[in-house]
């Protein structure tokens, strides 16, 4: 059987609703950190598979700089967390209602 | 063949992982299991021909990401359980499930237009990293730099923000003004 282009965005697929599922259940911010990096990889999957069957290196371009984004990302928003840590000594979504959000 | 088997165990192991997750309360097992997810979709890479994006999410994920989660999980408590929303289930799921099949149309309808041209085509004979930094360093020259910018502004982001004391220089002061730093340091601990 061969595999196909299909293939491969169905998997992104499902990788990226299982991400969104994180995205809207979890409350700690850390573990909410971890489905946005799920999100990221899915979108990573897509470009690849694309840039593979069009024989396009586009895709993969893209891919870099998304991976260099989550990099930044994740560097700036562990630092925010842990001042926020430092404060107020939790990092649950719900206690953060300092701009009635 | 080959390839069907591989592509099938590593997209059930990758979903299992990220599945894991997802759902667990440990937040070190969604560590791990994070990481462990990270290696299996670079395997995809390398059934794709994408070798240097392969090396690539390996180094950066399963190395500097997670180090840096795991070193910024020692701030945090984590061992004790993670309490979950107690929102409807049936529209997380709807919800997520209507936008991933938006994100697949938003995808896929370039494609079945069928006037998609390669604009940067693979070049023969020449391995998956050199076409790679032939592309990136002619095309691709001003968002790569932009980007190193931008790793460079978050580093200095995540500096400031998790550094401590960043007032006190320890190499710009003179011994003296060190010392007294050191007094007050001790004064307060006393205290």
């Amino acid at each position: 059987m061969e595999i196909g282009l299909n293939h491969y965005l169905i998997l992104s697929t499902i990788l990226f609703a299982i991400g969104l599922v994180g995205v809207m259940r979890r409350k700690n911010l850390l573990l909410l950190f971890f489905a946005t990096e799920i999100l990221l990889n899915s979108v990573n999957i897509a470009f690849a598979a694309i840039s593979h069957y069009y024989g396009d290196l586009t895709g993969q371009m893209f891919a870099f700089f998304v991976i260099a984004i989550a990099a930044s990302e994740v560097a700036v928003g562990l630092g925010l967390l842990i001042v926020w840590f430092k404060r107020h000594g939790n990092i649950d979504l719900d206690s953060m209602t300092s701009m009635r959000g | 063949m080959f390839e069907a088997i591989a592509f099938y165990l590593f997209a059930f192991l990758t979903i299992a992982m990220f599945y894991i997750t997802v759902t667990t309360k440990q937040a070190l097992y969604a560590l791990t299991a994070l990481a462990a997810g990270m290696i299996f979709i670079s395997a995809f890479f390398f059934i794709l021909g994408a070798d240097f994006l392969g090396a690539i999410q390996i180094i950066v994920y399963t190395g500097a990401v997670m180090a840096l989660y795991a070193f910024g999980m020692m701030f945090f408590d984590t061992t004790r359980d993670v309490k979950e929303k107690q929102g409807n289930k049936f529209i997380i799921v709807g919800l997520s499930t209507l936008a991933a099949i938006l994100i697949v149309v938003i995808v896929a309808a370039p494609m079945l237009s069928e006037n998609v041209i390669a604009l940067y085509p693979v070049v023969e004979g020449v391995g998956n990293t050199q076409e790679v930094g032939l592309v990136l360093f002619t095309k691709y020259l001003i968002p790569f730099e932009v980007a190193a910018v931008m790793l460079l502004v978050a580093m200095i982001a995540g500096i400031v923000l998790a550094g401590k004391k960043m007032d006190l220089s320890l190499t710009m002061m003179s011994g003296a003004e060190i010392e007294e730093a050191n007094e007050q340091k001790n004064k307060k601990v006393l205290s």
